[in-house]
């Protein structure tokens, strides 16, 4: 291990630990030092055994092999309390607040000052918390209760929770999954004054330009070994890339030109009342149409009413000459629509089913006369779906919640273009899942359109609009305010669109 | 997605003996939690032969017509609410729609309406029951459990309108023969209600685990959102479910009308909780998405079969009704108990909180 001659010594580190759940080896041989005043990025694909790492530091996990060393001792912990008490703080992508408490409570939750007769001392709690706020430099009030704080806000709150334990290393999983640009550059400043009050940060995110933009220092994992650790001056992101996947990726964004056909979706004045309005585009087969914008502006909402499960106030869908009933997402799947959807968890995939009955959900009148449903018919779906999409699992009858995210998200894909859309309308397809699934969906994406599919894609990632799409659809708060080509799509022409500083301009 | 490929060549050390041990209490717990059903079945079965071995007379073609007979009420409700409560709902409703059929199977008769005629009107009624119950849930989005809470009170209050404190007994021999257990298919030991649930049984199974419609339950049962964005229609999926139930429950309404040759405005009194408690006792889940109809069967016969045996033994009903009771909260116990075991004990071996 590349260990700096010179400098501190590692407040945490890993040493050649190993981990198994049964026959699977999730870790072996693995370290890792984490660096006062440094931020270490952890990078690799999913599966790579980025998890397990991260509960072993957190006291979750206890190492089969190898040693969790503490200001260079080796520690044992018996559980998530032990390491908090050692000043290791975990921030997850979705934190888990009590919504009816306020911020302030839920920073002192089961721990709060108290006065005479016990009774909690409220003042203490609020002005420790608008000094901690004060301290990350964020606005947030401490009364305000957390239900209805964004994500971004709730991971403050989870950071200040951190601080008040006073934490010294701050362990960050995939916290930009759910953000917008400006959430994350909010949240990278907090990170950083952090940094510079010496705290050791460990950084996890699918987005390598995060990465570069914040950490010093990555660590790569592959397949629960430890490939490299090494400062990131130096590298480029096809390094990077390389030794996640251990080859090269080809191109990220694999853009095929399709010959653009017949209009297969076409909306009209659509309109949600305080949700969006007058909502109206085309797409095309053989298109891919990307509908940017902020989180919040109103996309998957749209999305939502076109398929139909949210009803439209106004306005119409018509997909392939057909006008759609409102809010029936049985007529608009029998059109031709089809939807994935952004929240694979809750909504994508009954997640206790097997892999082969929830690809099976969407055509379950077609496995058999009748109302039956055929088991051989079910099962021969699934399996020549599973290979089309390169789907990796053990068996089709395993519940579909044991496989990764990109795995998931590809059974979500497979249960829609097993219904033979016309037009296919993904919700962010690619969030949080790994580079080298996200190459696959891209590829996947473009060669569906090569075949004549129509695909609405919504995203939040600007280099996947740039990358993919055939024309950019921009939304800022609950209006179109932008339809930009290919060629004229840039990251300064959509954001500025999104963020509504060109009203109107190529409308 | 080539994964390293020596991922699969590499040579693997002996597994350590911890993790092996997890593996085992891991897939242990998940065949316990699988086949909950089967062991149900198997412990029908065993209670029966004890049965065999321990009583005179359980055997006899007489008393098994009467040990199955005398759930026949239950038995039929039982095959809907399994199919309510695999979709994530409960109806409370049911004893009271027994007895509002019931009361009007009764009233009707006193009006000197036709045997004939009065078995279609209260089946209405129990479609319009039903309606009720699904539109308050479906349409006004109210909890199922709160709703027929509310509906469990009102139908029994409709039944004592409909009948008042009276019981009608002049039921002509003609229809009570059908119901009762002293005549069966000939040959058997089979009685006509008997009949008609093993039927309505077979037809259930089929319907839950071989149809569109069944699939569609247990996804809507596991998780209501995913089911209506994969297009299912949900609502109107849950509507059916509580006609059918009201529909059963007034129908059995009329069985056990003719059973006692009584007609009264309490029939079936605390019946919902014996149904439910059945079809939980066979495994269904009352989360909702997890269950087998055999399952529920295998409930309502063994809770019938134990009650049988305990008055044949002369065990007087209070202590019948205990062990009813304790039978019911064991089968809720034990799996959680099982799983809490080895869960401790793979924390112990292996030092790890399990995988979430």
């Amino acid at each position: 291990m590349n260990q700096p001659a010179t400098g501190p010594a590692p407040v945490l580190a890993l040493k050649d630990v190993s981990k198994s759940f049964g026959a699977v080896r999730a870790l072996r041989d693995v370290s890792l030092q984490l660096f006062p005043g440094e931020a270490h990025a952890l990078a690799g694909e999913n599966g790579a055994g980025k998890s397990t790492l991260i509960k072993t530091l957190a006291g979750v996990h206890r190492p089969d092999a190898g040693e969790v060393v503490l200001d260079g001792e080796a520690v044992v912990f018996h559980g998530p309390a032990d390491a908090r008490d050692a000043g290791i703080a975990v921030i997850y992508q979705e934190p888990t607040l009590f919504p009816d408490l306020s911020i302030a409570e839920n920073i002192f939750m089961g721990r709060q000052p108290r006065r005479a007769l016990g009774r909690i001392d409220r003042r203490a709690v609020r002005d420790t918390t608008a000094a901690l706020m004060k301290r990350l430099g964020v606005e947030l009030d401490p009364d305000r209760p957390a239900r209805g704080l964004s994500i971004a806000d709730q991971q403050i709150v989870e950071i200040a929770k951190a601080l008040s334990f006073d934490a010294r290393v701050l362990i960050m999983d995939e916290p930009t999954a759910a953000l917008t640009g400006s959430e994350t550059a909010r949240l990278f400043s907090v990170v950083r004054t952090l940094k510079a009050e010496g705290a050791a940060i460990l950084f996890i995110s699918h987005r390598l330009e995060e990465i570069f933009a914040l950490c010093q220092r990555v660590t790569t994992l592959r397949d629960g070994r430890w490939i490299s650790s090494e400062p990131l001056a130096g590298l480029t992101e096809d390094d990077l890339v390389r030794s996640m996947v251990g080859r090269d990726l080809g191109e990220l964004y694999p853009k095929q030109s399709a010959e653009v056909g017949e209009i297969a979706l076409s909306v009209r004045r659509l309109t949600r009342e305080g949700v969006f309005r007058d909502i109206s585009f085309e797409v095309r087969r053989g298109e891919i149409v990307a509908l940017a914008g902020l989180v919040g502006a109103g996309r998957s909402e749209v999305a939502q009413a076109v398929f139909g499960v949210d009803r439209a106030d106004a306005g119409e869908v018509v997909v392939d000459g057909r006008t759609l009933p409102a809010g029936s997402p049985t007529a608009a799947m029998d059109a031709g629509l089809a939807l994935v959807p952004e929240d694979r968890r809750q909504r994508g995939l009954v997640m206790d089913m097997s892999i082969e009955r929830n690809i099976a959900l969407t055509g379950l009148d077609r496995l058999g006369r009748g109302g039956m449903v055929r088991r051989v018919l079910e099962r021969g779906r699934a399996a020549d779906w599973a290979v089309r999409l390169q789907l990796k699992y053990n068996r089709l009858a395993d519940p579909v919640g044991v496989l990764s995210g990109g795995n998931q998200q590809k059974v979500v894909l497979a249960k829609w273009l097993a219904t033979e859309p016309a037009v296919l309308i993904v919700d962010e397809p690619t969030r949080g899942i790994d580079v080298g699934t996200k190459a696959e969906v891209h590829r996947l994406l473009s060669s569906l359109a090569a075949e004549g599919l129509a695909v609405l894609m919504i995203s939040s990632d600007l280099p996947e609009v740039l990358g993919m799409a055939d024309r950019v659809l921009v939304m800022h708060e609950g209006r179109l305010t932008a339809e930009i080509p290919r060629a004229e799509a840039t990251e300064e022409s959509v954001m500025a669109a999104a963020t509504g500083r060109n009203e109107r301009a190529a409308a | 997605m080539g994964m390293a490929p020596d991922t699969q060549t590499a040579p693997r050390p002996p597994a350590k003996a911890p993790a092996a041990r997890a593996t085992t209490a891991g897939e242990f717990v998940k065949s316990v939690g699988l086949r909950w059903d089967t062991a149900v079945g198997a412990l029908l079965v065993a209670v029966f032969v004890v049965g065999l071995g321990t009583t005179d007379g359980f055997a006899s073609g007489e008393n098994l017509a009467f040990a199955f007979n005398d759930i026949a009420e239950i038995a039929l409700i039982a095959l809907p609410m399994t199919l309510l409560v695999v979709a994530g709902q409960v109806d409370l409703s049911v004893a009271s729609m027994l007895g509002l059929g019931s009361a009007l199977t009764g009233a009707l008769w006193n009006a000197g309406w036709a045997f004939e005629l009065i078995v279609p009107v209260v089946l209405l009624v129990g479609v319009a029951g039903g309606l009720l119950n699904g539109w308050l849930v479906t349409r006004v989005g109210l909890p199922s459990l709160a709703v027929t809470i509310g509906t469990l009170a009102l139908y029994r209050g409709l039944a004592s309108v409909a009948l008042g404190s009276d019981a009608v007994t002049d039921f002509p021999q003609t229809y009570a023969s059908w119901a009762v257990d002293t005549t069966t298919i000939p040959g058997t030991f089979v009685t006509y209600p008997i009949a008609l649930f093993i039927t309505l049984a077979v037809a259930t199974a089929v319907l839950l685990h071989s149809t569109a419609f069944g699939r569609s339950l247990f996804a809507i049962g596991a998780q209501e959102e995913a089911a209506y964005f994969a297009g299912i229609r949900v609502k109107r999926f849950k509507l059916i479910l509580f006609v059918v139930t009201g529909v059963f429950s007034a129908f059995a309404g009329i069985v056990f009308t003719l059973r006692y040759g009584s007609a009264r405005a309490d029939n079936g009194l605390g019946f919902e909780m014996l149904v439910i408690a059945s079809v939980l006792l066979g495994g269904v889940d009352f989360d909702g998405g997890k269950g087998t109809l055999f399952g529920a069967v295998a409930g309502v016969l063994l809770i019938g079969v134990l009650k049988n045996l305990l008055t044949l033994n002369d065990v007087p009903n209070e202590v019948q009704v205990i062990v009813t009771g304790l039978l019911l909260v064991a089968s809720v116990l034990t799996p959680r108990v099982i799983a809490t075991v080895i869960e401790r004990r793979h924390r112990r071996a292996t030092g790890a909180a399990p995988e979430s």
